[in-house]
């Protein structure tokens, strides 16, 4: 085997994750806080007023990454299915059901930055465009996902079962991005690429993007270090790990 | 060997033949709620009678697809079939006979149901407007295997599941609804002397799609809940 698929056996390894990612989250936290920090100086104070919207076109700098994250999470989701179903990596399942719930968290944040953000530019908290509606229907495909894998006794059952359904599920996902273009109703375009929104506001987008991104990595790194714990319990090192942490002796 | 399955299928139902006309009860009884729900004005009642039309077929494919593989599977011969033939072949099998036995029965049943709430309405003998319930059995013939399809799947999968009966509709109806959208704005669009071919494409692209895609899907769900 080439040696440059070395990493990807080694993130199949539990083990090797949970060590490893012990090491990786400080630092992801602290690249998530310099972002958000300089996220938050952008979009509060550098970023000018919009001339129709006033300051709350702010909404935005949050509204567009969790609805962008929303979508990339199910997408990733469903990779990680994939990956789980054709190579039988167990670590591929744990990692579709470390995302599930982080990807729920950021569409229904969509959802409701979205709500907050339509009642003074639309005038109205909700609005049944297509692009509102099929956010919603992620909504729903993500809770599927995380209501039927809760539904089996037996996780090895859950996980190929959820996965399918992710897989069929993630028909939806470029519905939802073609939506705007298909129905076209009241939700405006694209935000980024042309006739997105004036340079003026790109660069707090951009770097309130990259925040939520490191965000979501995290969340789904922790959700993925207690579910690698949860299914090697039977495991040696995690015994020994249990034991390192009782006594409290740094790891 | 899938016309043989089928032919199981069938027998069964034909030896069972009152469990089928229940889905068709629910279907009429449904609709002829909202007469009562809503108000009995014809105009009104034309207005929602596509919506309330297809959430009705959609809901009775819903209950009816508890049947699916439920006998099935409790008295062991589902996985001996499984065993026997594919799971796929399996899964095929089973959604031909379960739309022949509730899908095409809705179908058939529907120009009641545009009768009983007005579709027709305004349209003389004399005129030369269209025949709303022409469209409506179109749509719906074009919708209901579709419904069939993708409900197999969510039966398949929350086969071996501990709660069976809500989490399938919580699973597959995010899954209906581009469906639902198009086949009752065939209808709509019918209704208001536009055109309504294009809906009518999509309707029948969704179901390409689905017969292309669900089978093995599945025809795999299958495999994980009987194994």
């Amino acid at each position: 085997m080439a040696s440059n698929w070395r990493w990807f056996h080694q993130l199949g390894s539990p083990k090797w994750f949970f060590e490893k990612s012990a090491k990786w989250l400080p630092w992801l936290w602290a690249l998530f806080f310099i972002l958000l920090g300089l996220g938050l100086y952008h979009s509060l104070w550098v970023s000018p007023q919009d001339y129709q919207q006033g300051h709350s076109v702010r909404i935005m700098y949050i509204h567009v990454p969790v609805a962008a994250l929303s979508m990339v999470g199910y997408v990733a989701m469903a990779i990680a299915c994939t990956i789980g179903l054709v190579w039988k990596m167990k670590m591929a399942f744990a990692a579709a059901r470390a995302i599930a719930p982080v990807g729920a968290a950021m569409t229904f944040l969509a959802l409701f930055t979205g709500a907050v953000w339509g009642k003074p530019t639309w005038g109205t908290w909700w609005e049944w465009d297509a692009r509102l509606t099929s956010e919603l229907l992620l909504f729903f495909l993500y809770l599927g996902f995380i209501a039927l894998h809760s539904s089996f006794s037996e996780r090895n059952k859950a996980d190929k079962a959820a996965s399918v359904l992710a897989l069929v599920g993630v028909i939806n996902v470029p519905i939802i991005y073609f939506s705007v273009k298909w129905w076209n109703t009241l939700h405006q375009g694209y935000s980024l690429g042309t006739g997105g929104v004036a340079d003026e506001f790109k660069p707090a987008l951009f770097i309130m993007i990259a925040a939520i991104y490191v965000l979501f990595a995290n969340l789904v790194i922790m959700r993925l270090r207690a579910e690698v714990l949860l299914r090697e319990q039977k495991a040696r090192w995690v015994a020994d790990w249990a034991k390192g942490s009782e006594k409290g002796v740094k790891r | 060997m899938l016309l043989t399955l089928l032919k199981r299928e069938l027998m069964i139902a034909r030896r069972n033949w009152i469990g089928l006309a229940i889905p068709v009860f629910f279907f009429v009884m449904v609709v002829s709620l909202f007469p009562f729900a809503v108000s009995p004005d014809a105009p009104v009642l034309q207005k929602i009678a596509p919506g309330i039309i297809w959430v009705a077929a959609l809901l009775a494919t819903l209950l009816s697809l508890e049947q699916f593989y439920r006998t099935d599977y409790q008295d062991g011969s589902l996985e001996q079939l499984v065993i026997m033939s594919s799971p796929t072949l399996v899964a095929s099998a089973k959604i031909i006979a379960h739309w022949i036995l509730t899908g095409l029965p809705l179908v058939l049943i529907s120009p009641l149901l545009g009768v009983l709430m007005q579709l027709n309405y305004g349209v003389g003998y004399d005129s030369v407007a269209e025949d709303h319930t022409v469209v409506l059995m179109l749509s719906l013939l074009l919708g209901t295997p579709t419904l069939c399809l993708i409900g197999a799947v969510g039966m398949s999968l929350t086969l071996a599941a501990n709660r069976n009966g809500m989490l399938v509709s919580v699973l597959i109806l995010p899954l209906y609804v581009p469906i639902l959208i198009f086949g009752a704005s065939t209808v709509t669009a019918s209704l208001e002397n536009f055109g309504y071919n294009g809906q009518l494409a999509i309707l029948g692209a969704l179901l390409l799609l689905a017969m292309v895609f669900a089978p093995f899907a599945a025809g795999r769900a299958l495999k994980i809940s009987v194994s």
